[in-house]
């Protein structure tokens, strides 16, 4: 009989703290490939098409960025909830209402022009995913509510208050009747970076400054130690002076605008109005890249092109092959749950156990010892 | 006496051995233990005990080794397993459920089925005939920290042990109470019962025991029959080396000195209906003096604690003043600012973040006091000048350690003390609070520590200890007021202190009566 058996390590594996990401995409293909055999497609044309075909291109460097900016805008916010151990799982809510409130500019004052439009509607965004953010911080620092559950059930009352509106008062009336508000004006569209090369936008470059700001803040201000203290052991944080409550407030807010800002510059550069839909699930997948990148804001970058390649491989093998896009989310499912596995290994070591040593094992049922 | 000690070998251990990753806790462990004797386990805080008497009650598995029961090898392979050989324990720690009565955490453990006034019928009669007198209908929350430990012990009684186990029994009682249990274990040892008595507290050993067994670094270091040692002879064994005695000058012209730490009339409602109201404490911490705070655990003294520490506010902002000003309104931080600084009870979640580097710790309780110094402008942590401070208390308090700045978790209980201690000591306070300032830490460590204090206080500052070892703060105090229930008694100067005094207030004799009582002693 051989058994596995995890045993402790006395410190944590900084090899495995950087490694396991790596084993579970690895982790991630292999079953990934096993999926693909079952649907009956030969899993490595099948893995071209998803991981290589989608980025051969220039342009298509530039769509990846396009999936990549709010998955890392929104993570790295989330990065900062969660190593304060504060779980804010509503960010798409958060990305939908710095969405709408952002709109407001655009949508009525279209006659509003100049260089003023863009800065304000991306402020209004940033304070629209910030306010919402506060309802289930507000919630669990008053009545001790999980802000897990709050925050979570805020998305659907989101994504159903966009639905309303774009149905009902701010529906475009020369739009047909189609769901969805007037286009953008010109000065509040967000500009593309390269516009010879591809439709990537500055919600790219917003992305790389947060997360450049945040891994400053996390690893290098009193504010980020505040969060990590708090975060680890709130104990300790209370006997540093630090209060849980106000932490609650800045994780969720700081997070909340961050996923706000990315709301906005996604209706402003990306689709250029206000629809149901203006998301494809970003604020959860977000919560994939933040732990695939280790919290870590630099890592949650390369985490986020990761799996804004897994929207874009969705998409390659529905049309190529017709299997459904739903297989995306079957990739961000598995990495997840691979990433989590694998984060074990930074704690434990396996141990492969033969046969117990023999003496003991030699010794009498309990039975005939008594 | 050791009159049914007859000899024969109830449980024998050859070889025994737990290894932790790199370290190994026990190592080729030998124990026998006769029938009808009272043995003692002997060594300090991480010499092994736990790890040994764990493996001896089935909830750890050796890597090698053997255990024989009666002359039989046996494989203890679970706690259940070893109440059927006949092994019952009693933890340090209580396993039981505040909101029940007794009967009823008795029954959950016995797990039979029998009813719970069948039960309840014969530990009431299992209590009285052991002198341990206990109402088996009582709710645990209500019940002393002496009571409770009765439920264990009759507890494990009712499954009538061959072996029983005892981990540190008298660190929660007063010395009276102390007493009684040992009334109850030679009685116990009468009946030809097995006790193995794991301690560090060498005078009850020398008291109760027939043989002892000492643990060092996870290696028996020797057999003795601890009657014929002298105390210093087991600390040696225990040590390895002589322990410096703490030097204590005398503390002088303190009535003059102005009170540094003054409580006044402190009251706090308990938080949940478990905890201990604090009525009306009243103390006055002068510059350059030690006042030690005796009593059991659980009786207010954590409260106490964070009520002075600013980790709970408090209504009425009079009721606690550093160096003559309110401080009752202000956070830990506004605290520390005036001077303060504090040692919680709890290193590793409390005092210290255990994932985080000592110097990390360092900026813990100093990111405020010490703002100018570790924070920069735009709040940026000045890291090479919180590591240059943490190195210098390492220094200063000789910790050590494996790495330059390694995780405070790796760091063993008394050097990770000595840090949390040498932080604060670093700033040179005015006024210290200390909660068990030597909890868990090995000999050489501890002295290490009180002399510290003790020169704090005479190089002028305010020093508040907060104890359950009372050897501790006859050593350092200068006086020692008692802890009962959420009250505090006035100081006894030291001079005037016994340990019968002390233990009587600890015990619950009213405040009044326990002036009585030492006015006449």
């Amino acid at each position: 009989m051989m058994r596995l058996e995890l045993v402790k390590r006395p410190q944590r594996s900084m090899l495995f703290s950087a490694l396991s990401p790596f084993i579970a995409f690895g982790l991630t293909i292999v079953a990934g490939a096993i999926m693909f055999a079952l649907l009956g497609v030969n899993p490595l044309s099948a893995f071209r098409i998803y991981f290589i075909e989608p980025i051969s291109q220039v342009w298509q460097l530039h769509e990846l960025a396009i999936k990549a900016a709010p998955l890392i805008l929104i993570a790295v916010g989330l990065s900062v909830c969660f190593k304060a151990n504060i779980w804010n799982i509503g960010a798409e809510g958060q990305f939908i209402l710095g969405a709408i409130v952002g709109s407001i500019i655009p949508v009525f004052f279209p006659q509003f022009e100049g260089p003023l439009v863009l800065p304000l509607m991306l402020l209004f965004g940033m304070v629209g995913g910030a306010a919402y953010a506060a309802i289930p911080a507000l919630l669990k620092t008053r009545f001790g509510t999980n802000e897990i559950l709050t925050s979570l059930m805020l998305v659907y009352v989101a994504q159903l208050f966009l639905d309303w509106l774009v149905r009902g008062p701010w529906r475009d009336p020369q739009g047909h009747g189609f769901p969805q508000t007037i286009q953008f004006n010109d000065s509040a569209i967000l500009p593309e970076l390269m516009p010879d090369a591809g439709r990537a936008n500055w919600g790219f470059v917003f992305a790389l400054v947060a997360a450049v700001a945040i891994w400053i803040l996390m690893s290098r201000m009193l504010k980020g130690f505040e969060v990590r203290v708090l975060g680890s052991s709130p104990r300790a944080g209370r006997f540093a002076g630090f209060g849980l409550n106000r932490m609650v407030f800045f994780a969720f807010l700081l997070s909340g605008a961050l996923a706000g800002l990315a709301g906005i510059s996604e209706v402003s550069g990306a689709i250029g109005q206000l629809q149901p839909v203006i998301s494809p699930g970003y604020g959860f997948t977000a919560i994939i890249v933040a732990f695939l990148g280790r919290l870590n804001p630099l890592g949650i970058v390369a985490a986020g092109l990761v799996l804004a390649l897994t929207y874009l491989g969705g998409e390659a093998v529905q049309s190529a092959l017709g299997i459904s896009d739903k297989v995306a989310r079957v990739f961000q499912g598995m990495l997840l749950f691979f990433v989590l596995g694998c984060d074990t290994l930074i704690h434990y070591r396996i141990r492969l156990i033969g046969l117990a040593a023999p003496k003991l094992e030699a010794a009498p049922k309990l039975k005939e010892a008594r | 006496m050791s009159a049914n000690h007859d000899g024969t070998t109830l449980l024998e251990v050859r070889g025994l051995t737990k290894i932790f990753g790199t370290l190994t806790a026990c190592d080729h462990v030998d124990l026998n233990i006769a029938k009808g004797e009272i043995h003692a386990l002997l060594g300090e805080n991480g010499a092994g005990k736990s790890t040994l008497v764990k493996m001896l009650f089935g909830s750890l598995e050796p890597n090698s080794g053997e255990i024989f029961w009666n002359g039989q090898a046996v494989r203890i392979t679970s706690p259940g397993a070893a109440k059927k050989l006949g092994i019952g324990m009693v933890f340090q720690h209580f396993s039981l459920f505040e909101a029940l009565t007794a009967a009823e955490n008795i029954a959950l453990s016995l797990d039979d089925g029998s009813p719970i006034s069948s039960i309840a019928a014969k530990a009431r009669a299992l209590s009285y005939s052991y002198g341990l007198p206990l109402d088996p209908e009582s709710l645990v929350g209500d019940l002393s920290v002496g009571e409770r430990q009765r439920i264990e012990i009759i507890r494990c009684l009712l499954q009538t042990p061959q072996l029983i186990i005892l981990d540190e029994p008298t660190s929660v009682l007063t010395p009276q109470e102390a007493d009684k249990l040992f009334e109850t274990l030679e009685r116990l040892r009468s009946e030809g019962k097995s006790i193995l008595y794991i301690s560090h507290r060498l005078e009850e050993v020398k008291r109760i025991c027939d043989r002892a067994t000492v643990l060092r670094h996870g290696k028996v270091v020797g057999h003795c029959n601890p009657r014929q040692e002298t105390a210093s002879s087991l600390a040696r064994m225990m040590v390895g080396n002589e322990v410096k005695a703490v030097v204590r000058a005398p503390a002088e012209g303190i009535e003059t000195a102005p009170a540094l730490l003054d409580i006044r009339a402190l009251t706090r409602k308990p938080a949940t209906p478990f905890s201990i109201p604090l009525k009306n404490i009243n103390l006055r911490v002068r510059a350059g003096e030690v006042i030690g705070i005796a009593g059991v655990a659980g009786n207010g003294q954590g409260e106490f604690f964070e009520s002075v520490s600013g980790e709970v506010l408090q209504q009425d902002a009079g009721s606690v003043r550093i160096r003559g000003k309110d401080a009752g309104g202000l956070t830990i931080t506004g605290r520390r600012l005036m001077g303060a600084a504090f040692v919680p009870e709890e290193r590793l979640g409390h005092g210290a973040a255990p994932r985080m580097k000592l110097s990390e710790n360092l900026l813990l309780s100093r990111h405020a006091t010490d703002g100018k110094a570790f924070v920069g402008s735009g709040g940026m942590v000045k890291s090479s000048a919180v590591y240059s401070a943490a190195q210098r208390i390492i220094e200063a308090m000789d910790v050590r350690k494996s790495a330059p700045d390694p995780e405070a978790a790796a760091l063993s209980g008394g050097n990770l003390q000595k840090f949390i201690v040498g932080r604060e000591l670093d700033r040179r306070p005015s006024v210290m609070v200390v909660n068990q300032p030597t909890w868990g830490v090995d000999a050489g460590a501890a002295a290490h520590i009180r002399q510290a204090l003790i020169e704090l206080a005479r190089s002028g500052s305010a020093v508040l200890v907060i104890s359950q070892d009372l050897d501790e703060l006859f050593e350092i105090s200068d006086a020692i007021a008692v802890m009962h229930n959420g009250e505090l008694s006035k100081p006894l100067p030291i001079a005037e202190a016994t340990f019968e005094k002390i233990g009587l207030l600890m015990g619950g004799a009213e405040p009044g009566h326990a002036e009585h009582t030492l006015e006449t002693a």
